[in-house]
Formats: C-alpha cells, sequence, structure tokens
C-alpha cells in the first residue's frame, strides 16, 4: 500500500474508541470460525473412529474428556456424543457470530460518530473565509458521502480483511495438516481466485462508474424538467422534453446492461471457480484414499476446509480495487479537517467591553487585487449612535465583517480597536459575544422561534425571551402561530417572512444585552410603521450600548449623533444629521429626495 | 435543496404487496423472464449434483478401493460444472437486463406522466420528492420485480431440490431435518421484521444528521455572530450518539437473525450425524450419503436467509409501489378535451397543420377564480380587454397574489366561472400547446437547462438560424456575454445554467423569448440585485421584447410600470385598482403609496451607486 502518512493518520484518529470493539470483533469472528473448523472434524471423527473403527485422531485430553475411547465406541452414547458436540458447537459458533457482529456494529458505529463529530466541530471553527470560498452542497457530501466510503473502508474492508486472511491462514493450516500434497493443489488455486477477482472488480468498478455517470445524467434532466416546469410549459416543450429523457434513460439502462454483461461472469466464475477447486481435490482425493494416503472422514473434512479457503479469497480482491475509492475519500476529508481553524493569538484577552470604537485607516480587499476599503477611520464614542449609509458594494458590510473578526485585518491594513484595546489580540468569542450583530439575510435554525431568540442565553429565560421580542415588534406575530413561541420555524417548520426573520433575528441579538449593536440593513424587509417603533424600542437602549445601524432610509439614520456617507470604500461625509444637510453633499441630496416623497405623502 | 432532510412515508400495506399493480410493467419480457427462470432450475439442479458427485466418490472410489470409472466420473462432473457455467452467466445477464429494462419503462412512464400534470401538481410537490418517484422508487420496484424473483426462485429451488434429493437418499432422516425448516423461517422473518423498523429509524436519524450538517454550514456566519458553536456543536453530537445507539441496536436483529438461521440449520446436521450415524451402523445407509446429508443440510443456510430476505423486500417495497403508481394516477388538473385533442393534437404528437394563426387579443370574460387549495375566490366576475399590442402591468407587495392573473392567462390554471378569449374564442376550444407556443414566458428567476448556450438560445424555437440566433441576443444586448464567454455559442452552461451569474441568465432567456416570437408576452420581472449596467441592459431588453406584443407584467421596476397601457393593483390577492399610470397616481390611493416607495428606493440606490461611478 502506498497511502501517505497523512492518510493513514487520518484513519487513525478515529480509531480509539472502535478499535476495542475491533479487537472483540476479530477474536469473536475467529471463534466462529474455529467453530466452523472444528464442525468438520466431528463429522470426521465420526466416520472414521465411531462408525469406521480407525483409532481416534484425537488428542488425549479431549478424548479423556468425552469419556475416553469405549464410550465413544458404545453403540448409543459415541453417535450421542457427537451429536451433543456438533450442538455444543452450533450454539457457541451462534453466540460469537451474535457478538461478534453487534461488536462489530459498535465499533463502526463509534468510528464514525467520531469521524463525524470531529468534521463538524471543525466547520464549526473554520474562518468564515472557508465558508464562503466552499459550496455548501461540497461541503456535505464529503460530510455523508465520503464518511460512509471511509467507514465501509475501515469496517468492512479493514476488519474484514484481518478476518479473512484468519479464516484462510487456518484452513489452509489444518489442510497442510492433513494431506501437504493435496493442499498444494488447492493452494495453486489462491493466485488465480486472487487475481480473477481484482481483474473483474477492477472492471466492473470502471462500468460502474460510468453507469453511475449516466444515472447522474439522467436525474439532472428529469430534474431540470422538474425545476424548470413553467419554461417547458411556457415554450410547448413536452416531446422535446420526454425524447432528451428517453434518450438519456435509454443509454444508462445500456450502460447497466453492458455493465450486466461483466457482472454474469464475474458472480458465474465466483461460483465456479471454488466448486472446480473442490471438483479437483474429489478427484484427487479420491485417488489418494484408493491409495490409503487419506481416510474417507479426513476426506470429507479436507472438503470442508478448501472450500472455506477459497469462497472468502474471492472478496479479498473486491478490497483491495475499492481501496482506491477510500483513498480519494480520504483526501476529500483531509481538506476539511487540515484547513486551519480560527484561532486567537497567544495572550489574546476577553476583557468586558465598554464600546468605544475606532476604525483607524483601514485597507481591505477579500482578494489582494481588489481592496474594497480604502484607507478609512472614524470613532465611535462608547454609548452613541452611529448611522452608516452607502451604496451597493460601498464596504457598509464589509467594515462590519472586520469588526467582529469574521475576516482578519491583513498586516499593514490598519487596526479597529474597542476601549483602546486592538481586537486583533481578544479573543474572537469574547468579542462576538459582546457585539450583538443583525445580519441583512438573517439565518433561523430548524427549531422552535423561542429557542431562535434564546440561542445565546446558556439559561433559558422566560422573560428576557419575551422582553426581547417585544422591543423587535414580533410579539403579535409571535402570538398568531399556533403554537406561540414553541412554534418550529426554518426548514423543517412554518416558513417566516423576510421581515418576520429579520425581527426574529433583532430579538435574538436584543436578548444578550451587549454592549455594541449592529444593524447590517436589517430592517429593509420591515414596514416603515414596525422599523419606527423597533427604533423606539432601541432608543432605550441608548447609552447602555453603542449602536450602529446600517440602512437606506434616512428617517432610520436621521436620530444617530454621527452618520458616515461611505462612498467606494472611501469616508464621504462624517456628522451629525444637521451638520451633512448644511453641508449639502450626498446625505443631502438622498434627504430631499426622501422627504419629498415623505411631503408628497403627507400632504 | 430539500432532499437532504425528506422525510421517510408512513409504511403502507397493499392487496398482494401491490405486485398486481407493477406486473404488467413486467409483461413484455414474460419471454426472457421465463427463460430466466428455466436456466435457473438448470442451474439449481447442477448445484444439487455437486454433493451427489462427492457421494459416489466416497461411496464408490474410497469404499470400496477402486477406480473403475474414475474418467467418466470426472468427466460428468465437469460437464455437469460446465452446463452450470453456461446457465448461470447466461440468466444473471438476463436477470440484470430485465431489471434494467423494467426500471426504463417504468422511469418513462413516470416521466411522460408528470408532462402532462398541471403546474398545481408541481406546486404542492417538492421537486426532491417527485425527482425521488422518478428515479429511486422505479429503481426500488424494478430491483424487487426482478432480483426478488430470482433470488426466491432460486432459494425455492435450493430448498425443495435439497430436500428431494435427501427424500430420496433417506426419507426419515430428511424429515429430521425438514422439522427444522419451519422453526428457522419463522425466526428469521420475525427478526427481519423488526430490523426493518430499526433500518427506518437509522434512515431517518441518517437524514437529520445530514439536515444539522447542512444547518451548521449554510448557518456558520450566524453561529459565529452569536458565539453558539459550543451549543450547536452539543445538538449534533447528541444526534450523533443517538444514531450510533439506534444503529447498534438495529443490529442487534440483524446478528440474532443471522445467527439463529444459522445455528439452527447446523443443529439439524447434529440430527443427520446421531440418526444416520446410526443408520449407517447398521448397515443402512453409507458414509458418503451421510456426508452428502450434512452437505445438503448446510446449503440450506443461504437460501433461508434470502427468502426471509425476499419477504422483507416485498414488505418495504410497497412503499415504492404506492407512491409511484400514486404518482401515475394523479389526473391532470388542466386537460385538453377530446374534441381539442382530436383537432390540436397533444403535447407529444401535435396537428400544426390545424393551428389557426394567432393575433394576441385577450379578453377576461366575467372570471372568478380560486385555487384549488384554496377556500374563497381570488377573483370575481372579473372582465378585462386586451387588445393586440397592449401592455398590461400587475403591481403590489410581495406575496400579494401577482401571480394569479399571469398563471390564468397562460393556462396553467382555469377559471373556474366565466371564460378566457383569446382572439375571440375560449381557449379551452384549443390545446394547451396552441396556446403555448404563442406565449413567450420569462422567469423572475431564470431557468436554463444544462447544455451550450446555444441549445439554451434554441429551446423555444429548435429551427432558428444562426443568424436569428445573433439578432435575439443583439436585440438583448447580451452580445458582451457571448464574446466574453471562451466558446461562445458553444460554452456549457452548467447545470441549471449555474455557470452564469444571475444577470447573464436573465439576458439570455430574454434572448431565448424572441428567438421563439411570440404574439403574447408573459414577464415575472425580477428583483434580483444585479449591478448597474447589467440592470440598464435588462431594462432595455424589456422594451424590445415587448414591442408589438400583447403583455403582462409583473413589475417592480418603475420604468416598466409606467410604459405599460394599463395597470393593476393587487393586493391580498384581488385587485383594488385599474387604470393608467397617470390616473391611478391622480387617485393617490394604493398605487401611489407603492410608486412612490418604489421611486424613492430606486431613486437613493441611484443616488449612492452614481456616486462611485
Amino acid at each position: 500500500m502506498s497511502k501517505k502518512p497523512s492518510k493513514l493518520r487520518l484513519i487513525l484518529r478515529f480509531m480509539p474508541g472502535a478499535l476495542p470493539w475491533f479487537l472483540v470483533t476479530i477474536a469473536f469472528s475467529a471463534l466462529v470460525m474455529f467453530c466452523d473448523m472444528v464442525m468438520p472434524q466431528i463429522v470426521s471423527v465420526t466416520v472414521d473412529s465411531v462408525l469406521g473403527g480407525l483409532p481416534f485422531a484425537l488428542p488425549a485430553s479431549v478424548l479423556a474428556l468425552l469419556g475416553g475411547e469405549n464410550a465413544l465406541r458404545g453403540p448409543q452414547s459415541g453417535l450421542l456424543l457427537m451429536a451433543a458436540a456438533v450442538a455444543a458447537t452450533a450454539i457457541v459458533a451462534a453466540l460469537a457470530r451474535y457478538v461478534s457482529r453487534v461488536a462489530g456494529t459498535r465499533g463502526s458505529e463509534r468510528y464514525v460518530q467520531s469521524m463525524r463529530d470531529a468534521l463538524f466541530s471543525h466547520i464549526q471553527k473554520l474562518p468564515f473565509a472557508w465558508h464562503t470560498k466552499n459550496r455548501t452542497g461540497d461541503i456535505i457530501q464529503r460530510c455523508t458521502s465520503d464518511v460512509d466510503q471511509v467507514r465501509g473502508f475501515v469496517t468492512g474492508q479493514l476488519v474484514e480483511m484481518v478476518r479473512i486472511l484468519f479464516q484462510v491462514g487456518f484452513s489452509m493450516a489444518a489442510m497442510f495438516a492433513m494431506n501437504a500434497a493435496l493442499t498444494m493443489v488447492a493452494l495453486g488455486f489462491v493466485p488465480v481466485i486472487f487475481g480473477y477477482s481484482c481483474f473483474f472488480s477492477w472492471r466492473i468498478q470502471k462500468k460502474f462508474q460510468a453507469a453511475d455517470e449516466e444515472e447522474g445524467t439522467l436525474s439532472t434532466i428529469a430534474q431540470e424538467n422538474l425545476t424548470g416546469v413553467r419554461v417547458v410549459r411556457a415554450f410547448g416543450r413536452e416531446r422535446f422534453e420526454r425524447d432528451k429523457f428517453e434518450r438519456q434513460n435509454e443509454t444508462y439502462t445500456m450502460a447497466w446492461v453492458n455493465l450486466g454483461g461483466t457482472l454474469s461472469w464475474f458472480w458465474t466464475l465466483s461460483d465456479f471457480i471454488p466448486i472446480l477447486l473442490s471438483m479437483v481435490l474429489v478427484a484427487l482425493g479420491s485417488v489418494s484414499a484408493v491409495r490409503g494416503e487419506i481416510s474417507a472422514g479426513q476426506f470429507i473434512a479436507f472438503l470442508s476446509y478448501a472450500a472455506m479457503m477459497a469462497w472468502p479469497l474471492r472478496q479479498l480482491g473486491r478490497m483491495v480495487s475499492e481501496m482506491s475509492k477510500a483513498g480519494v475519500s480520504i483526501d476529500r476529508l483531509n481538506h476539511i479537517l487540515s484547513a486551519p481553524a480560527e484561532q486567537d493569538r497567544p495572550g489574546a484577552v476577553a476583557a468586558p467591553l465598554k464600546g468605544g470604537i475606532a476604525f483607524e485607516h483601514i485597507r481591505f480587499g477579500y482578494s489582494p487585487e481588489k481592496e474594497i476599503l480604502h484607507d478609512v477611520s472614524f470613532t465611535i464614542p462608547a454609548g452613541s449612535t452611529f448611522a452608516i449609509l452607502g451604496g451597493t458594494g460601498s464596504g457598509k458590510s464589509t467594515l462590519m465583517h472586520l469588526l467582529n473578526r469574521l475576516y482578519e485585518l491583513p498586516e499593514g491594513g490598519g487596526r479597529i480597536t474597542i476601549d483602546g484595546i486592538d481586537i486583533a489580540g481578544m479573543k474572537a468569542a469574547a468579542l462576538r459575544d459582546q457585539i450583538g450583530m443583525v445580519l441583512q439575510e438573517p439565518f433561523l435554525f430548524s427549531r422552535t422561534i423561542g429557542e431562535n431568540i434564546a440561542l445565546s442565553l446558556q439559561q433559558p429565560d422566560e422573560k428576557a425571551l419575551r422582553a426581547a421580542a417585544a422591543d423587535a415588534s414580533l410579539e403579535e406575530t409571535i402570538a398568531e402561530f399556533p403554537l406561540g413561541f414553541s412554534t418550529v420555524v426554518g426548514e423543517r417548520g412554518v416558513t417566516l417572512s423576510g421581515g418576520q426573520r429579520q425581527r426574529a433575528a433583532i430579538a435574538r441579538a436584543l436578548i444578550k444585552d451587549c454592549p455594541v449593536l449592529v444593524f447590517d440593513d436589517s430592517l429593509s424587509a420591515v414596514d416603515t410603521k414596525t422599523d419606527a417603533r423597533i427604533r423606539a424600542a432601541l432608543a432605550r437602549h441608548r447609552g447602555k450600548a453603542t449602536l450602529i445601524l446600517i440602512s437606506h432610509r434616512v428617517t432610520t439614520l436621521m436620530a444617530a449623533d454621527q452618520i458616515l456617507v461611505l462612498d467606494g470604500g472611501r469616508v464621504a461625509e462624517l456628522g451629525s444629521h444637521e451638520e451633512l444637510l448644511a453641508r449639502g453633499g450626498i446625505y443631502r441630496s438622498v434627504w430631499d429626495l426622501q422627504m419629498q416623497g415623505g411631503e408628497r405623502e403627507h400632504e | 435543496m430539500n432532499n437532504w432532510t425528506e422525510r421517510e412515508d408512513e409504511p403502507v400495506k397493499l392487496k398482494f404487496f401491490g405486485l398486481g399493480k407493477i406486473l404488467p410493467y413486467l409483461r413484455p419480457y414474460r419471454g426472457v423472464t421465463v427463460l430466466i427462470c428455466l436456466l435457473i432450475l438448470v442451474d439449481g439442479f447442477c448445484s444439487l449434483a455437486v454433493p451427489l458427485f462427492q457421494r459416489y466418490a466416497i461411496d464408490v472410489f474410497i469404499a470400496e478401493k477402486t477406480l473403475d470409472g474414475f474418467p467418466a466420473f470426472v468427466g460428468g462432473f465437469l460437464g455437469v460444472l460446465l452446463l452450470q457455467v453456461a446457465a448461470s452467466v447466461i440468466w444473471v445477464k438476463n436477470a440484470i437486463n430485465v431489471e434494467m429494462f423494467v426500471g426504463r419503462d417504468l422511469k418513462r412512464a413516470g416521466f411522460n406522466h408528470l408532462q402532462t400534470l398541471s403546474l398545481t401538481y408541481f406546486n404542492q410537490n417538492a421537486v426532491g420528492y417527485i425527482l425521488a418517484r422518478v428515479m429511486n422508487d422505479t429503481n426500488q420496484i424494478a430491483r424487487m420485480l426482478s432480483w426478488g424473483v430470482v433470488d426466491s426462485l432460486w432459494a425455492l429451488v435450493s430448498i425443495m431440490g435439497s430436500f428431494a434429493i435427501m427424500l430420496g437418499l433417506n426419507w426419515r432422516l430428511a424429515l429430521a431435518v425438514m422439522a427444522v425448516m419451519p422453526i428457522a423461517v419463522v425466526v428469521g422473518g420475525f427478526f427481519q421484521g423488526k430490523l426493518v423498523v430499526w433500518n427506518r429509524r437509522v434512515r431517518e436519524l441518517n437524514s437529520r444528521i445530514t439536515g444539522n450538517f447542512n444547518e451548521g454550514i449554510t448557518g456558520a456566519k450566524t453561529t459565529k455572530t452569536l458565539v453558539v458553536e459550543e451549543k450547536i456543536e452539543r445538538e449534533f453530537r447528541a444526534a450523533t450518539a443517538d444514531m450510533r445507539k439506534t444503529a447498534v441496536r438495529s443490529a442487534r436483529f440483524g446478528a440474532l437473525f443471522i445467527s439463529i438461521t444459522t445455528f439452527l440449520v447446523v443443529l439439524s446436521i447434529a440430527l443427520v450425524l446421531y440418526y444416520g450415524g446410526q443408520l449407517t451402523r447398521e448397515g443402512l445407509m453409507l458414509i458418503g450419503t451421510l456426508s452428502a446429508f450434512t452437505n445438503y443440510a448446510l446449503s440450506l443456510v443461504n437460501p433461508i436467509q434470502n427468502l426471509a430476505g425476499f419477504i422483507t423486500e416485498l414488505i418495504t417495497t410497497q412503499v415504492n409501489i404506492e407512491r409511484f403508481t400514486g404518482l401515475l394516477a394523479t389526473k391532470p388538473g388542466i386537460a385538453d378535451s377530446p374534441k381539442v385533442l382530436q383537432k390540436y393534437g397533444d403535447a407529444f404528437e401535435p396537428k400544426r397543420e390545424n393551428w389557426e394563426p394567432i393575433k394576441g387579443d385577450i379578453e377576461f370574460q366575467d372570471v372568478s377564480f380560486r385555487y384549488p387549495d384554496g377556500d374563497e375566490n381570488v377573483l370575481e366576475h372579473f372582465n378585462l380587454k386586451v387588445p393586440a399590442g397592449a401592455c398590461v402591468a400587475i403591481v403590489g407587495e410581495t406575496g400579494a397574489g401577482k401571480s394569479t392573473l399571469v398563471n390564468l392567462v397562460c393556462r396553467f390554471y382555469e377559471p373556474s366561472e366565466g371564460r378566457i378569449l383569446i382572439d375571440g374564442r375560449d381557449y379551452r376550444e384549443r390545446s394547451q400547446l396552441w396556446l403555448h407556443e404563442n406565449i413567450g414566458y420569462v422567469l423572475q428567476s431564470p431557468h436554463l437547462f444544462s447544455g451550450s448556450v446555444r441549445e439554451n438560445l434554441l429551446y423555444g424555437r429548435p429551427d432558428a438560424t444562426d443568424g436569428e440566433i445573433a439578432a435575439a441576443v443583439r436585440a438583448v444586448g447580451a452580445e458582451g456575454i457571448i464574446e466574453r464567454l471562451e466558446r461562445g455559442y458553444e460554452t456549457d452552461v452548467g447545470e441549471s445554467g449555474d455557470l452564469l451569474s444571475t444577470g447573464e441568465k436573465q439576458l439570455l432567456s430574454f434572448a431565448r423569448a424572441i428567438l421563439a416570437d411570440p404574439r403574447i408576452f408573459v414577464l415575472d420581472e425580477a428583483t434580483s440585485s444585479v449591478d448597474t449596467l447589467t440592470e440598464r441592459l435588462i431594462q432595455q431588453a424589456i422594451d424590445r421584447l415587448l414591442a408589438g406584443r400583447s403583455s403582462f407584467l409583473i413589475a417592480h421596476r418603475l420604468s416598466t410600470i409606467r410604459r405599460a397601457d394599463l395597470i393593476l393593483v393587487v393586493q391580498a390577492g384581488k385587485i383594488v385598482e385599474q387604470g393608467s399610470h397617470e390616473a391611478l397616481l391622480a387617485k393617490r390611493g394604493d398605487y401611489y403609496t407603492l410608486y412612490t416607495q418604489q421611486y424613492e428606493e430606486e431613486a437613493t440606490s441611484e443616488l449612492l451607486e452614481h456616486q462611485t461611478e
């Protein structure tokens, strides 16, 4: 195996909890195997000695345990003992089989559990920049299909392979003990079985992959037909769609028919070769037995062992050819697990904040070639209200991303301080915990609306929940829900409108009593009346928290202590409402425009 | 992406496991199926003969210490094996073929039926759900039909053949072995049944975990800003721990099933050894026969387990059969009358020679309408005349029900009462396809298909020339897009056009509509945020599109609204105001409010963006 050490390390990383169970599995399947091996011996002894009168080929201790030679030769007792031995072996085998299977699942589930937990935990810790670079569907694919693939490799193949090697080894040893010459013949079949199964598995895998791709294409055609059903109908292209699907359906079917040809040979030969082996052994064994080199009982036992050796060998070929698949999956998981997680600087502090913020000469772009913020500086005194106005792409949201360190400022990109402390030297969790940020397109988790709002609380607090919902003007909406605060929202529950989602997110941020609150255009989907009510509620926080508002509505912005107009990543205007009005710049134009509409409305 | 969290349907019980509903799909392949069955018999008998050869070797060659007839023995043995190989290769290949052909036929039936269903069905069922009916259920049904039959037949042949031979060898011993059988099947069946239930739970948990992953990834920004990573992670760990416990419980039943059935069969060997040994000792049976008996008894393990497995498969597949036949039984909400079909043809076989050319006059005559799942009329006795070439704009808040009129014009829904006339005739007197080929429809979220840009542009009119394509692209100002693309018109747009930006998709879908050159045009205008330049291009494209056609627009942009001949204002599903732009402004009602608000937003954005340029 030419596995890179990192692949091996990844496989071993999740082993600790699972390994004991895997060892139990292997130990007990060895016991099953032992029982399976003993069975032919019992039959052999019965045939040769109990019935045939040959001396017992048993160790003295076993013989004594069974009551001595005479008891065994007794007309009834001997057979009864042998039958009892078979039954006893069967019971032990059944118990061992049960234990080994359950232990196997335990190990496998532990393994996959620690793999999933590690992935999820790591994904949570990865920087936001990583999340924006990777597609959700792709990551989920890795966390599900590739995890299954690796699990299949570890439990289905590594463990199974150890078991098979045991079984093959044991059978060979038993055969050698009985007749070396016949064993050599049986051994001659080993490379044949192994080789052809490798060859076929490799071919089948390729054809299978091809068929899989055709199925994917077929599925895409059907899916696009369904998502685009209005387009199909509007252009009257049902017939075209039918033919397109029909063609690919045929292609896919024929890919499988092609694969079926190979499969039918593979399966048939898989059965044929071991039977051929037993035929050869029957023929040669007969000759040996006639020559008196082997007894009838041994002949029977030998055939059983040969079968035990030959059948599992077929699987070994498949396993070898599937290793390459597992290797690819491991690489895909490594892509996630080896991505560097967010890390605080050594000696990072976690001080309670008052909320005096300063942006100092900020230069930043998401990619090095395209700078979005060009030397932006401003300060926000603790407890004041600060408003930002700017067009799409002017860098408003970017400023907020930098403030709670969803993105880190590069070296020489200026610095942001809160209460005089550079945020780069703070613990990220402590920083974010004290900045209540409401995003423009908030995400709600699939759980109750109450749980969503109280997400950041350690203990459920009914009073705080109601107060936050009230401040966010969400009470009436929730009262309309059938289950009130216990109504499940999100993907698996009630779908909320954009405005309702925004208000839920506001309540979620308000429940925490943060020294800094940021509203990143988070009232855009809320009507003007509700907007005003929420702002009135926010006014009560005035002085207690630093408030940053981003909006297009001047009515939202005008009451702020300072208003910043951002233009193409530069500070265009900065001052109070009155100052900016007097200045007659962008803010003034927007104000005139919106007030003129407002006045018209009130005429 | 709902398919990550698709819930399992409740298990169902059908008459004869629902086989009656799907056996017709096996009919075309009944010849092959019979051949498969015959070859399985051959294969099975060959397998059964193998222990007999061993018996012969022991009882004749070894017991009598002679090699008389040895070459014939080897020849016979080899002959049987080769016959088996031939039979097996042929039937396995054909069984796979039957599985695939039945699956293909089922898929075709499902897909073609979907093409006739009305949009109500697609609004009520998620894409992932419908897709699973066509792709997964059909696979499962075909597999059960083909392999279920094959496996169970094989198992039956093995079990019955083994018993027949055992009976022939020694009937008393055979009966002793047989006594174990029913117990093994019943016990096995019981644990298999348990296993089915637990496997369901495992699958449900599995999709929950996938859902959790989805949430953990799409909600990453929120999780970080709220600093709730630990909480979310704790919940995830609870789910995976739950998964482990359930999977282990499920495995217990699987392990019990395998252990007990194997145990019971092996136990029968104890019987064979005891009674058979006595018989041999008394000289009533030869040693080789005894060995053959143990072989036959052991060979029962797999067939018994297969049989139990098949019964389980039969039980679980009922759900798939139910869902799939349910799809086929869904009646299209809108169907052309037989008379119309006879004259105009259906969607697959249109009789274009009988189609009248269209002018584009549209008239709503006393139309009342309620949605099939709604409980009140959203239109009542609505009258509207749109002369050919006129433009109607529909405005209103998101979710106010602006799509209703458009759905009616496109005949995605039909009026509950009253009629809609196209060129003076009720549109139900002509086929849906006739109407649809004359309507151009551009959606809020443009939808492209996998394939090249050219293939997508040709979607509405496959026989357009290169010159016409280029003209359409120029008309919407999309030539810049084509130039930027690496392979021009031959560039692959990706699944659902994902390799293009929203603005690019929008413009190309306009070009596609222009190329189809319909007399009636319906536009569901996008509100998606595109850059100012694209915005302007889209604006111009719309103007070109509408020139000279009757049109219905669900409009958001002021420029689009203002150019309309008639504006309908929709609120809470009903039309509250209608008239020209000037008349409605003068009225100072809902339109006025909407208009000023929109004006303010657009002007503010423009003001702020303008600075940047």
